[in-house]
């Protein structure tokens, strides 16, 4: 041995090699095994997904007529990284683009600034110019491959065919942070359905997004596909949607309610499907697309006739005198009259509610409907009401009330339909006992109090779409089918009844149909459609009244209920009736005879009536 | 004349199997990292895994005829080694092409080699010869004076002259050995303690402390220094009364420039140099007077670490080149920079990390393919194997190098002459010191100091020189076997 008091030292040396390797072992042991983020980081380095889109499902009327196609649109994206490898033609590119030094400049600064653009990353391709077309993006087709990094991305719009159905289509908006965070599906500069059926449907709509996914190097230089494309995923283009419109009537609807404010909903009786639905004013659906997109939209949000809201489904008028026909049915099925009970009408000197028409007295039912006679349904109603005595708030008098409240509410009335495909609604109101408990007291009110609910005024609303589907279901004779706009939806099956019997039904249709034959109607009847209807015309506290019609066609098999609301237009036979029985008369014989009527019709300007 | 039959009997096979394992799976992960996806053949000698391929087979059959080379040739031959070398690492400078801003690489036809790395091999040749002298005896400090000056001169020159501060660095590992044969463990504490201070003033002198009271690096240093005293007093010297009245003056230095910057300013730098002055004379007074030379040390001790302590700011604020500092910096946190200086650092422990447990297979690292992790198969080679080959495969690779090292040091153990005993620990030593630095920056523990990984990384200098050291150490040892034979 060497030297045995130093013969120690070799377990010093040696132990420092064994902590040395265990530290690193430790640490590797964290970095490896403990710490799961490294994974994704290099993932992230590694990997440059380049998302495909999907192209939009497109959209049909119910003939098969195509009203929404897709069309394509270029935007300019860049990798920054890729820009800084080597000198970068900034001017050439400016010019290419046709856009100016300080333009460049501040659209960089918009990219690159992440408070503007929160995804931003140097390592992924950026927007850097979104919306342009075909010519605007032509010179730097060409001239590419100049300028590393920069690529040109192909996404699709929407194309209109026609310009109609604005509320109903909605629209295609870019995706706001609130939609990233609820679905995680979208990532910024992606497109969703804003409003209407695009929003309804977005999800069937919008497909699914594919993926390609390169391999990148250091420099940002692609490498070819990643594992040999194991990871891409081709898109699925989204589900072509069949609507229930038929476009020739949404498009003649359309031409009737211009320059005037109101609206249009008509339904198929047997099915629920919405043949056409118009809210006036509206605006061509072209023109929320693309660049003058936000332009536009904020001109439509600033418009003071508020076009952007859909009155078919939101605005809420009383029915006035359309109301008498669920008036009659509710006295019918609670027994209070039969179709022979007259009642006097003493003219405009009735009591509490004098009649504006001329005509005989007493009238029986079907008369009272064709001569709207105010005088009759507050009978009626009355006694409805008053089947067990006058005195003040009893129980049975409010007892009846909620009986009629219920019949009444069977139509479709005072609620949003839930099962539909039609988003934005209002609900109406057909007031409840307990509302009129609150304004008068639990025993302040009676019969004569809430008189005008008898002639559809008062605090009874509806909106458009409830009036046509309310129509809906007297045409099929006590039940309706909840009013959609998807053909092929499994809605169609849900059925209503309401509470009226079957047989109640025919005398009221008669009535109706006298309204057209020899009523406020008779004008505008074609008797060979066998129309029947029932025109209102609903005070308006802030202007000229409101004019309304509801009703159906043909009377022994009908194939369109329809309602028409026009604001500010006084009564509701001289413009609500003729803009329906146009539609009727288009949707039925598929032409419109009455030429002068039409013209009469586009031609009119009710939009200025206003004070 | 002793036939070669014996010699490949005495020869150490369990080095030459880990040499080989840890050699072929460098070899697989220099295939690896230098694989790209359009690449056709294993055999294409252009590539780098080709040329390893040619550096791993030459190196092994130069291995084998300095297993059959006499062995008394290094101890009769050793200082004419040295000299050529020196010779060779000065003219180095003069012929070398700048790569890098370094100047360490000689041309020669094809083939470019690094005489660095073949330096460290004849300088533990020339310090085991020296230290093997008959009649050498390690005593104190003075006696080191000459093995010194050998580990010295080359590192010196490859320093300044050739500019690799990693490759001089190494040299230190000498002490290993130079401390098996009898240097003062105080060395290797210093060691330990200076770089601690050096880190403690670096990393906290940029914390102004409140009332004037200088920096907190200063303070925590200069508070260390002090501990460390006491606690040898009284650790080490049994002499409480010392320690008492020593840490009564530091208290009492403290107090009065407390005291006194109620009215003027005082430069705390100051105090601190002035009670750890205090303990100098106190200390010194007192190892004179009970003729203990071990209070000396801890004299010595004190003096260099304030030394060490004032000059570090200097050394590191004038001395370190931009991206030195950068690095130490970085690496103790105190600048943060993932796309500057610690781009390397931090996409080698993305590479590392995205190994996992089991690794993403031969072939599959993306972090290396696309070459994010720079010099990924010479100095960074291990995030390779970390990305491929996952915990297993790294903590494999480690344990490897660690049974190597224990083997070596269990070699040296065994050894009857003292030459081939030193020249073993010199093995060890400078193998320890690669391993740990050059893992230790792989995993972000350690600053950036490019030196290879010994038989792993690519190149061919490294490789050989290597494999040269361990040769002369296998053929040292099995003449071990020879002499007991004989």
């Amino acid at each position: 041995m060497i030297n045995d008091t130093l013969y120690r030292r070799k377990y010093l040396i040696g132990g420092i090699a064994v902590v040395v390797v265990l530290v690193y072992i430790i640490r590797l042991f964290l970095l490896q095994i403990i710490d799961q983020s490294t994974k994704a980081k290099a993932d992230n380095n590694a990997q440059l997904r380049q998302t495909i889109y999907p192209s939009r499902g497109l959209i049909y009327d119910r003939n098969g007529e195509l009203l929404v196609a897709n069309q394509p649109i270029y935007e300019v994206t860049m990798i920054v990284r890729e820009m800084k490898q080597e000198p970068f033609d900034t001017l050439g590119l400016c010019k290419a683009l046709n856009i100016s030094r300080d333009s460049f400049d501040i659209r960089m600064q918009n990219m690159t600034n992440r408070k503007k653009n929160r995804g931003y990353s140097q390592f992924s391709p950026q927007i850097f110019m979104p919306n342009l077309n075909q010519e605007e993006i032509a010179q730097l087709q060409q001239e590419k491959y100049k300028y590393p990094g920069v690529d040109i991305r192909i996404r699709t719009l929407r194309d209109y065919t026609y310009p109609i159905a604005s509320h109903i289509l909605g629209n295609v908006g870019e995706v706001n942070h609130n939609d990233i965070e609820r679905d995680n599906y979208y990532s910024i500069g992606d497109y969703s359905g804003r409003d209407g059926i695009e929003r309804t449907y977005e999800k069937e709509l919008r497909g699914t997004k594919g993926v390609k996914v390169f391999m990148r190097d250091s420099r940002g230089r692609i490498q070819g596909s990643y594992q040999q494309g194991q990871l891409d995923q081709d898109a699925q283009a989204g589900t072509d949607l069949h609507l229930s419109l038929d476009r020739k009537t949404q498009q003649l609807a359309e031409e009737l309610m211009q320059n005037k404010i109101g609206s249009i909903v008509a339904i198929e009786p047997k099915t629920g499907e919405i043949i056409a639905m118009v809210s006036a004013p509206n605006w061509n659906p072209s023109q929320l697309v693309g660049k003058e997109r936000s332009e536009n939209y904020q001109q439509l949000l600033h418009d003071v006739h508020k076009p952007l809201m859909n009155r078919a489904t939101q605005a809420q008028y009383s029915p006035g005198s359309t109301f008498k026909i669920l008036q009659a049915l509710a006295g019918l099925q609670e027994g209070v009259i039969t179709p022979r009970t007259q009642y006097v009408c003493n003219g405009q000197g009735s009591k509490p509610i004098r009649c504006t028409h001329d005509h005989g007295s007493p009238v029986d039912l079907e008369e009272g409907i064709e001569q709207s006679c105010n005088p009759y349904f507050w009978s009626m109603y009355r006694d409805l009401l008053q089947q067990d005595g006058y005195s003040d708030g009893n129980a049975e008098f409010k007892q009846h009330y909620q009986t009629w409240r219920e019949h009444i509410m069977s139509f479709g009335l005072g609620n949003k339909f839930d099962d539909t495909d039609i988003s934005e609604q209002a609900k109406g109101a057909i007031p409840s006992v307990g509302l009129y408990d609150k304004i008068y007291g639990k025993k302040g009110w009676k019969a004569i109090t809430i008189r005008s609910l008898s002639i559809g005024q008062g605090e009874i609303l509806v909106t458009p779409l409830q009036l046509a589907n309310q129509t809906a279901a007297i045409a099929n004779k006590g039940y309706y089918i909840t009013p959609h706009l998807n053909r092929n939806d499994s809605m169609k099956s849900r059925i209503h009844h309401t509470t009226i019997d079957e047989k109640h039904f025919d005398v009221v249709h008669r009535g109706m149909a006298r309204v057209m034959s020899d009523g406020t109607g008779r004008f505008y009847n074609i008797p060979e459609l066998q129309i029947c209807g029932k025109t209102g015309t609903v005070q308006n506290p802030h202007g000229e009244d409101h004019a309304l019609f509801i009703g159906f066609a043909p009377q022994d098999n009908p194939q369109i209920a329809i309602a028409v609301a026009v604001e500010n237009a006084g009564f509701g036979s001289t413009w609500a009736c003729p803009i329906a029985t146009l539609i009727i008369e288009q949707y039925l014989s598929g032409e419109i005879k009455r030429n002068w009527l039409y013209e009469r019709m586009i031609n009119a300007n009710l939009i200025n009536n206003e004070e | 004349m002793r036939n070669n039959r014996s010699i490949i009997s005495g020869i150490d096979w369990w080095t030459i199997v880990l040499f080989l394992a840890i050699a072929l799976f460098g070899w697989l992960n220099i295939y690896g990292s230098s694989y790209s996806f359009d690449q056709t053949s294993i055999w294409d000698f252009s590539n780098r895994a080709g040329k390893q391929l040619v550096w791993l087979a030459t190196a092994v059959v130069m291995g084998g005829i300095i297993l059959m080379i006499e062995e008394k040739a290094y101890d009769v031959l050793g200082y004419i080694f040295y000299g050529v070398m020196i010779l060779l690492l000065i003219i180095t400078p003069v012929f070398a092409r700048d790569i890098k801003g370094s100047l360490s690489w000689l041309t020669i036809g094809p083939i470019s080699l690094q005489p660095a790395e073949f330096a460290k091999c004849f300088t533990a040749i020339a310090i085991a010869k020296y230290m093997s002298r008959y009649g050498y005896k390690v005593r104190d400090l003075r006696d080191l004076t000459v093995p010194f000056l050998l580990m010295g001169v080359p590192m010196l020159i490859i320093m300044v002259a050739q500019r690799e501060t990693g490759s001089a660095l190494v040299f230190i590992s000498f002490l290993l050995a130079f401390y098996r044969q009898g240097m003062t463990g105080y060395v290797l504490s210093w060691g330990v303690a200076s770089i601690l201070l050096f880190i403690l003033v670096i990393r906290f002198g940029e914390v102004t402390l409140p009332f004037g009271m200088g920096n907190l690096g200063i303070l925590i240093s200069t508070t260390l220094i002090h501990t460390i005293v006491l606690g040898l007093l009284i650790g080490k010297e049994k002499d409480l009364r010392s320690a008492i009245i020593m840490a009564l003056g530091v208290v009492a230095c403290y107090g009065i420039g407390l005291l006194v910057n109620i009215w003027i300013a005082v430069n705390f730098n100051y105090v601190a140099i002035a009670s750890l002055a205090y303990v100098v004379i106190y200390l010194f007074l007192q190892a004179v007077k009970q003729r203990k030379s071990s209070m000396g040390w801890i004299v010595g001790f004190v003096m260099v670490s304030t030394l060490l302590c004032q000059g570090c700011d200097f050394a590191f604020h004038k001395i370190l080149q931009p991206h030195q500092r950068i690095r130490i910096e970085v690496l103790l946190g105190m600048k943060d920079d993932p796309h500057g200086a610690g781009y390397n650092v931090n996409q080698s422990l993305i590479a590392i990390g995205s190994g996992q447990t089991t690794g993403k297979g031969f072939l599959q690292g993306t972090q290396t393919k696309l070459k994010f992790v720079p010099e990924q198969d010479t100095d960074f080679i291990f995030c390779t194997v970390g990305e491929e080959w996952g915990f297993i495969g790294s903590a494999g690779l480690l344990l490897l190098y660690l049974a190597l090292i224990l083997r070596v040091i269990y070699i040296a153990e065994r050894q009857r002459d003292k030459f081939s005993m030193i020249y073993a620990y010199c093995v060890a030593g400078i193998l320890l010191f690669h391993v740990t630095i050059n893992i230790g920056m792989v995993l972000g523990l350690l600053p950036v100091i490019g030196i290879p990984l010994p038989f792993f990384s690519y190149g061919g200098s490294s490789l050989w020189g290597f494999t040269i050291l361990l040769a002369i150490m296998l053929r040292l040892d099995a003449a071990r076997v020879n002499k007991m034979q004989g």
